[in-house]
């Protein structure tokens, strides 16, 4: 990794831990466990990785292994993070009351 | 660059964006889910770009992968029951970790004697977080899932060890940073850290695992985040770090709800040291029948539930709800207590009457509730403990001194909801319990809600 790449990558690193903080400061507690199974869905982004370890040009095969085992494990939690974080949002809200403080807030 | 890589890097900047949008969106129950579109259309494109943007030549490995995980992943997030919320969550932090130790482990086999020192430095982070998550996180989905025991499991000397435990894993870290061609060091800084994982869940009780699971949450997103750093992937980086700060920021919620640090709950082993606690607790427990019980709650103006680990093990949310629902049509005024550590992670209890179709206008935080108790008819603890305890407030010498409490003690009256007479998980004494407007409906939570509710309809 040349310097500039670091630096950037650096920069990337501490603007989405600045903007993580900021974001997920307002989640109320209301939403913890979905907020918990949601992220865990979004850092099934790994899965990018793991696509290429198990599918690129020139690697043995013990990589294509890995690769494997890693997009089934990283694709169960982009999946089922997803279809979970989905079921459990569905739950908040029915049976709507009538508009209270904190809907006003929100708009 | 070709256009397929422009391609490529499109798409994860967009994903980039529409996560920090997916996120925004969870911070109002109206909007959470509109945001989770927005990240599974960024997880798409990603995955799209990736497919598009770099040379595959095997499609073998990856449509079995991602067919694979396909079946689990639906699989689960259709049959998973909300009561196995919290096992399931701790699955999912070892899935995401193993990946991306794996994906480490890939990396080192393909280019590890090309690699800089920075790339290094990060492809350490990556396998040792990876991998003491992957096992840390096994531990803990065993334990709430009763698989094996949820009471800490502690030796004498065990911080030594696991101390040690802790040097050798850095020390290969460090032989292998400055001996790339050195495979002993590389595979047994993976081993050591396997390892380390279990050693550092075991001596925590199953009380503790808000804190546990949440950071187990940001060790798994911090090792997403070094993958980026090892690939040199903004999307991962920042996705990554997107996770683990949410994790971060997770366990000190949980750690200051029970005002410990999170030294004290890595080390501190809860409910060992019981034997050398003082309690106000003392007297006799009165026990209550269900009629009175059902016509004090009857003719209370207002009712306030407080849910604890209780609720989830009997399976009582829907109970509750309809126990609740009774009582508004007969004009009570009816709202649940949520303390933040109730349950086995964070929003446990949210989740679980939200199932049971409760509003979630009626599920109150503790700094919103607290006030309120004085007003208040009936407190109905059910299933709850320590985090009603009144000597985390008034018992300077209690092991919970100084945890902020739902101080259903000052309610008019109390009514606990309790299997029996036994200390409940934490093996402290509640004063709660022996005082003059507390009394105590003994019983599996669910049947004596189900049996309240009857009563109640013939008042």
């Amino acid at each position: 990794m040349n310097p500039a790449v670091l630096i950037a990558s650096v920069y990337v690193f501490v603007l989405a831990a600045f903007l993580g903080y900021q974001v997920i400061s307002r989640v109320p507690p209301l939403l913890h466990t979905p907020l918990m199974s949601a992220t865990n869905a979004i850092s099934g982004i790994s899965l990018i990785g793991s696509l290429v370890l198990a599918g690129a040009a020139h690697y043995p095969l013990f990589a294509h292994i890995l690769g494997f085992v890693a997009v089934t494990t990283a694709t169960i939690n982009v999946v089922g993070g997803f279809g979970l974080t989905d079921r459990m949002l569905k739950m908040f809200g029915k049976r709507k009351p009538t508009p209270s403080p904190t809907n006003e807030a929100a708009k | 660059m070709n256009p397929t890589t422009w391609f490529m890097e499109a798409t994860y900047l967009v994903a980039s964006i529409l996560f920090v949008l997916a996120l925004k969106g969870m911070s109002h129950p109206d909007t959470a889910r509109r945001g989770m579109f927005l990240a599974e259309a960024g997880m798409f494109a990603a995955i799209v770009g990736t497919l598009i943007g770099t040379h595959i030549v095997t499609w073998t490995w990856i449509i079995a992968g991602l067919a694979i995980g396909s079946i689990i992943g639906a699989w689960m997030a259709i049959w998973v029951p909300m009561t196995a919320m919290p096992q399931r969550t701790a699955l999912s932090h070892a899935f995401g970790a193993l990946a991306a130790a794996l994906v480490g482990i890939g990396e080192f086999v393909v280019r590890g004697t090309q690699m800089g020192g920075v790339t290094r430095g990060a492809l350490g982070f990556e396998i040792m977080l990876g991998a003491l998550t992957t096992t840390g996180s096994l531990i803990a989905a065993s334990k709430l899932q009763g698989l094996i025991e949820g009471k800490p499991i502690q030796f004498r000397g065990q911080n030594i060890v696991n101390f040690a435990i802790f040097l050798a894993m850095v020390a290969s870290f460090a032989a292998f940073w400055i001996h790339p061609t050195a495979h002993l060091a590389f595979y047994s800084m993976l081993g050591i850290a396997f390892l380390f994982g279990v050693m550092l869940v075991i001596p925590i009780g199953s009380a503790d695992m808000p804190v546990v699971m949440s950071l187990l949450n940001s060790y798994a997103g911090l090792a997403s985040a070094a993958t980026g750093f090892v690939l040199g992937n903004n999307v991962l980086i920042i996705a990554g770090t997107l996770d683990g700060f949410s994790g971060l920021i997770l366990s000190i919620l949980m750690c200051k709800a029970m005002n410990r640090s999170i030294t004290n709950v890595l080390i501190g082993g809860f409910g060992a040291v019981i034997a050398e606690a003082t309690s106000n607790a003392g007297g006799v427990m009165r026990e209550i029948s269900l009629d009175d019980a059902a016509m004090q709650l009857a003719f209370a103006t207002r009712v306030v539930f407080v849910p604890g680990y209780g609720l989830a093990t009997a399976q009582a949310q829907h109970a509750v709800r309809e126990l609740a629902e009774l009582l508004e049509s007969r004009g009570v005024s009816v709202k649940y207590a949520i303390h933040p550590v109730a349950g086995r992670m964070p929003g446990h209890m949210n989740v679980l009457l939200a199932e049971a179709n409760v509003p979630y206008s009626e599920l109150c935080e503790m700094e919103q509730i607290n006030p309120e108790f004085p007003t208040t008819d009936v407190a109905v603890v059910i299933g709850a403990n320590d985090v009603v305890n009144p000597d985390a407030r008034d018992n300077p010498k209690s092991l919970i001194a100084g945890m902020p409490i739902l101080e259903v003690d000052r309610a008019r009256s109390v009514i606990v909801l309790k299997r029996g007479q036994g200390r409940g998980f934490s093996g402290l004494d509640n004063p709660l319990f022996f005082k003059p407007r507390t009394t105590m409906l003994y019983g599996d939570a669910k049947s004596s809600l189900t049996h309240l509710t009857q009563a109640v309809q013939h008042v």
